[in-house]
């Protein structure tokens, strides 16, 4: 799960503090474990250095957190090639395709999209593993049955996802 | 989505709309299969996945959009002409609902190839030979209701490659079974029929099924995207 | 058990027969049509004897005979009336010239005042025919004006063609057959309708015959829908309810269905009776106030058919374990077994067996013998079906994929398949048996008329003093007439007929020509008169065939106050031989050509003129009762047939018709009911089965197969039980016993042809579920 991107997929919506960063991450992603102001601090500052971002204003009072973001171009292409590379299938990466998923709601892109992209990159590593099961041993059946069967289970709750789209969309721009 | 038929492919679908009364099925859905290739329709459901299926096997008529099989134009065929491409070049499997109660296993199997002529005895041995291949040679006396879920689909199946046809449509071919009967009919659908060099269109929503094909499709809103093209 | 818990019970299951949305509605609604069809054929079975007995007493309330002493003196109460029947086509025409010859004269029953002269009342039913396009040579034969319509009272059927038109001068033809003087209608002795025991036989098979078919109907009317009621059974044990429970709901459901029926036929049975009255078969018409069932009767319908489906629905159940998660029917039901099924034909036979050989002449025959006796016997076809075709079918080798699909669901549940044509066997058995008894019977009660159609086709009977020569020349110039032979017949006595003769011979006028049809002899001129030779019961004739004779004529008239006509026998008298007459006597007496008749006993002979009618002129025989009626309207046309049955076998065989007829068509409508069900349930199949190309055909004809097999068998059954309950039936009336094989072919022929347009009307609806529709899952 990429912080990095979380982030400036965020910012795509317009310029924003820090702190407001950390609390649009919190609500939207971090129900059970909330982003330091560190964590914030950083990315930020090696986005800024690989101009993924800019700063936009400083606040009076100077601290890092009044510190205004903005995306920029590159920031937008950025977030673009991430959201539309499907992640590598391994089990509990849920999060990171939740936070796909929420983030191409609230910057309006095609969400099924992602889902497919998706379900195809799992399928074919199930293929690999159901060709493997087939020319293997039991103990070889028994793993791949292993990870076909979390493989799956990630594959269905990206089909239900899919299916509530529009109850997610209502609520994550709510 | 049109697009030329791709060189080698064996059945294309361009365009397909079907509409059955207030709700649109199909709303410019494509597909295509080459010899051989095992190739998964996916999508939620009443996406209009079966539909697609039955209009690929020429079962319902498109409202508009071509499908071409093997050079020949399925819409433009009479119902008789359809009727007698499914019975001789397709071969079917359904979720249930499909075996005759009446008849045996045996005879089942036999079925398509004594509707297209072919004298008892011979159909009924060559069924018994698929039906071997299917380990259910032991059911062959029995009728359908006397049978275990998993050994009256393969007896489906075997009934499906009876006569070497060159495309087999399964709609939820696993649908009513468990993991294991699910798993050992699809390794033994996709087997034969690779053997054979013959296509399956394989309609489920199941992705453990699905991990049979060689590549999906996926049908969302009556429309379909073929994944390996866009990937 | 408390009565309360059955009482639940039963009240859940009529719930259950209304509820469960769609579905359940139209599986009730189908148990209560079928159920509502038997119970008004029942109905109308227990109305019929209320309704011919409601027909004769109106028939004998508007006699117009004199009974006993004729009425000679007019008087303030005396009516002439004077009998006008006429035919148009095929129909009787009953007509009646009336005059009141004063304020109390007897007015018939159903008209409010009599006629004028020159006007006429009519039944409704002839009013129609007279203002309808067909109706004009009718028209100019009655040119009367319509001034009123005969009520109800007056008529016996509500398609009876009468009417009744004012007469003038006919006290004068007072002794003519034609017209008499009356001071009352009808009989005043009412005769109760006597019977013959072969009749009332008959009449008891009919009814078994027609009602064994709609109780086997309402039996499996109770069963719509069996397979899916049982699922919902099974789903009430998974709830809890125990056995008993699960079956006294069963009963329940088919309670509410039977309920409904009731409703139904009740109202299946008021719109027939009214549309009973449009209807005329075999010249019988009924008016709907005939159709009263017996309250009794109907009660007991009322209570038989609803505990008849309770009981059916009971007894279906009783090989069948329902099972909390499932119907279990126990096991693979024993193979069915021959000598059970056999005892109920054999105790049929047995009943029956007593009366073989008793005939007319011995009495009434037992009515309950006789009705246990054929009720077992077409039962026995119920219960030996089963068998049979599980028999037949067990041993079919396998033939086409139509007919091995056909064979194969057959073999798996004959039994089905057996209950669905056993309304049909039954009701062909039954007809068989009934026909043959017909064909056995019908000759002691057709009466050889003796007329030789060949010679003449038509008699118009003229009355007394016609000048006949001039409606011999009417008749003759009338269309369609090739041939007119005039004779004049009269009745001769040795002494003035008020003192009573001895001696009497026959009196035939006519020219040569005419004379030759009944009489040969060498040479005819006219003036000559013959002596006849060789007549049937002709003693007198040789006797008074002297020279010089004097014979008195006999007078028509019944005062006896008229002047003798005397007739003194020329001197040459010729001989000559009879032969038969066109009406197939052999007269006696004397013949005269019109050269030797006196002015006097012209004036007292009556008239009859037969005439040989070329029928391929259209409407010729209507041509000929107008001229006829154009020269007097007492004048007698009447159509020759060379048999006449008696009119009470008639009604018998057209209940038969009628009721055969309704059966079939009820059975048919349950056929494909019943045949529409089995599709239902099948439409996935169906579908799958053309996805995979089976030919529509294939499908079809399997669905053929599937009904003519069973079918087929049950004609072969039904005619083998008919034949032979024919055949112990024309024993049991001492009648030589031949099978009618015309009449089993055309029984078995309706049965088939049921079933051939069954299969065609569940075609469609079977076409339409082969849509591949069938396999969508929503």
């Amino acid at each position: 799960m990429s912080i990095g991107h979380t982030l400036l997929g965020l910012l795509e919506s317009g310029p924003r503090h820090g702190y407001d960063l950390k609390r649009a991450f919190d609500e939207k992603f971090g129900h059970d474990r909330p982003l330091h102001y560190g964590q914030v601090y950083s990315t930020m500052s090696r986005l800024l250095k690989n101009g993924l971002v800019e700063v936009d204003g400083i606040e009076a009072g100077g601290g890092p957190e009044r510190k205004r973001y903005a995306i920029t171009e590159a920031g937008i292409t950025d977030v673009e090639r991430w959201l539309a590379t499907p992640e590598k299938p391994e089990p509990y990466l849920q999060s990171t395709l939740y936070t796909k998923v929420v983030l191409a709601l609230l910057t309006s892109r095609d969400a099924a999209d992602i889902l497919d992209t998706q379900r195809s990159e799992h399928l074919r590593g199930m293929r690999i593993l159901t060709d493997r099961k087939r020319k293997g041993d039991l103990a070889d059946q028994l793993i791949c049955d292993h990870a076909l069967f979390h493989l799956e289970a990630d594959l269905r709750w990206l089909e239900l996802t899919a299916a509530r789209l529009d109850k997610l969309r209502a609520a994550v721009t709510r | 989505m049109t697009a030329p038929v791709p060189p080698g492919s064996l059945l294309t679908a361009r365009d397909l709309r079907k509409v059955y009364g207030p709700t649109t099925a199909l709303d410019g859905a494509g597909f295509s299969i080459h010899p051989g290739e095992v190739v998964a329709v996916m999508g939620p459901s009443g996406s209009g996945k079966s539909t697609l299926l039955h209009c690929l096997a020429g079962i319902v008529t498109p409202d508009s959009g071509s499908i071409t099989y093997d050079g020949r134009e399925v819409t433009a065929m009479s119902d008789a002409e359809r009727s007698a491409l499914r019975r001789s070049e397709f071969g079917f499997v359904f979720q249930f609902g499909q075996l005759v109660p009446e008849l045996t296993c045996v005879e089942n199997v036999a079925l398509p190839l004594r509707l297209n002529g072919t004298p008892r005895k011979e159909a009924e041995r060559a069924a018994s030979t698929w039906m071997e291949r299917l380990e259910v040679d032991d059911v062959r006396k029995k009728r359908p209701g006397e049978v275990s879920g998993g050994q009256g689909q393969r007896v489906a199946v075997a009934r499906a490659l009876v006569t070497n046809p060159r495309v087999i449509f399964a709609d939820e071919p696993t649908g009513a079974l468990d993991s294991l009967n699910g798993e050992r009919v699809m390794e033994l659908l996709t087997e034969a029929a690779r053997s054979a060099n013959a296509a399956v269109v394989l309609v489920t929503h199941e992705a453990r099924v699905a991990a049979y094909s060689d590549r999906e499709i996926v049908v969302r809103d009556g429309r379909s995207r073929d994944m390996e093209r866009v990937v | 058990m408390s009565a309360r818990q059955w009482g639940r019970d039963l009240g859940m299951g009529m719930r259950f027969a209304f509820a469960g949305g769609r579905e359940g509605w139209i599986r009730a609604l189908l148990t209560a049509v079928g159920v509502g069809l038997g119970v008004a054929l029942l109905l109308l079975t227990t109305a019929l004897p209320g309704a011919l007995a409601e027909r004769h007493r109106r028939e004998e309330a508007r006699l117009d005979y004199t009974f006993g002493e004729p009425v000679e003196h007019r008087a303030d109460n005396t009516l002439v009336i004077a009998r006008t029947d006429t035919g148009f086509g095929d129909r009787d025409v009953r007509g009646r010239l009336v005059e009141a010859e004063g304020a109390k004269a007897p007015l018939p029953p159903g008209l409010r005042e009599f006629p004028a002269a020159g006007d006429m009342v009519v039944s409704p039913a002839l009013r129609e025919l007279l203002d309808s396009e067909g109706g004009t040579l009718l028209r100019e034969r009655l040119p009367y004006d319509i001034v009123g319509t005969i009520g109800e009272q007056g008529l016996i059927g509500s398609q009876e063609l009468a009417y009744y038109a004012g007469g003038k001068d006919l006290a004068e033809r007072v002794g003519n057959a034609a017209a008499e003087r009356i001071d009352s209608f009808g009989n005043p002795d009412p005769t109760e309708e006597k019977t013959d025991p072969v009749l009332v036989l008959l009449v008891l098979v009919v009814f078994v015959v027609l009602l064994m078919p709609v109780a086997v109907f309402i039996a499996a009317a109770v069963r719509f829908g069996g397979e899916r009621r049982d699922r919902r059974l099974a789903a009430l044990r998974l709830v809890g309810s125990d056995g008993g429970m699960t079956r006294r709901i069963a009963a329940g459901e088919a309670l509410g269905g039977a309920l409904l029926g009731l409703v139904f036929g009740t109202g299946f049975f008021l719109a027939g009776r009214e549309l009973a009255a449009s209807f005329e078969v075999f010249d019988v018409s009924v008016f709907p106030s005939y159709l009263n069932p017996s309250p009794l009767l109907a009660l007991l319908v009322a209570v038989a058919v609803p505990a008849a489906a309770v009981l059916v629905t009971l007894f279906a159940l009783r090989g069948v374990v329902i099972e909390p998660l499932g119907v279990v029917r126990t096991a693979r039901p024993a193979r069915r077994r021959l000598w059970w099924r056999l005892l109920l034909p054999l105790a049929g036979i047995v009943m029956l067996a007593p009366m073989l050989g008793q005939g007319r002449e011995n009495g009434e025959f037992n009515g309950y013998l006789v009705t246990g006796g054929v009720i077992c016997l077409l039962v026995g076809v119920t219960a030996l079906l089963p068998w049979v075709v599980e028999t037949v079918v067990a041993r079919l080798g396998s033939g086409s994929v139509s007919w091995q699909l056909a064979v194969r669901r057959l073999q798996l549940s004959s039994g089905a398949a057996a209950r669905m044509v056993n309304g049909i066997a039954v009701a062909v058995a039954g007809a068989i048996a009934l026909q043959m008894l017909f064909a056995g019977v019908e000759g002691d009660y057709t009466t050889d008329t003796g007329l030789d159609v060949s010679r003449a086709q038509m008699q118009v009977r003229v009355p007394d003093g016609t000048e006949l020569a001039a409606a011999t020349a009417k008749l003759e110039g009338t269309k369609g007439v090739r041939k007119v032979r005039a004779l004049s017949e009269g009745y001769l006595g040795d002494r003035p007929w008020r003192k009573n003769p001895e001696r009497s011979a026959e009196l035939t006028i006519g020219d040569c020509a005419a004379l030759r049809e009944v009489a040969r002899f060498p040479s005819c001129e006219d003036g000559d008169v013959f002596s006849l030779r060789g007549g049937e019961y002709d003693t007198d004739t040789p006797s008074l065939s002297r020279p010089g004779q004097k014979l008195y004529l006999e007078q028509g008239t019944v005062d006896g106050k008229a002047e003798d006509v005397v007739w003194t026998l020329p001197k040459t008298l010729k001989e000559a031989e009879s032969v038969e007459d066109p009406t197939g006597t052999k007269r006696g007496g004397f013949l005269m050509t019109p050269g030797a008749v006196p002015a006097d006993v012209a004036k007292s002979v009556r008239g009859e003129l037969y005439l040989s009618v070329d029928d391929s002129v259209p409407y010729a025989r209507e041509y000929v009762r107008n001229a006829a009626a154009a020269i007097d309207p007492l004048a007698a046309p009447m159509t020759w047939s060379a048999t006449e049955r008696t009119d009470r076998f008639d009604a018998i065989r057209t209940g038969l018709f009628v009721g055969a007829t309704a059966v079939l068509v009820l059975i048919g409508a349950s056929l494909l009911v019943s045949q529409l069900e089995q599709l239902r349930e099948r439409r996935k199949l169906l579908s799958a089965l053309v996805a995979f190309g089976t030919r529509r055909r294939t499908l079809s004809l399997s669905v053929l197969w599937q009904t003519a097999i069973p079918i087929g068998l049950g004609l072969l059954l039904a005619s083998v039980v008919g034949v032979s309950l024919g055949a112990v039936l024309l024993k049991m009336t001492a009648t030589p016993v031949g099978v009618d094989w015309p009449s089993v072919l055309r029984m078995t022929g309706m049965g088939a042809g049921v079933v051939l347009v069954v299969t065609l009307l569940s075609l469609p609806p079977l076409v339409r579920m082969m849509r591949p529709d069938g396999l969508r899952t929503e």
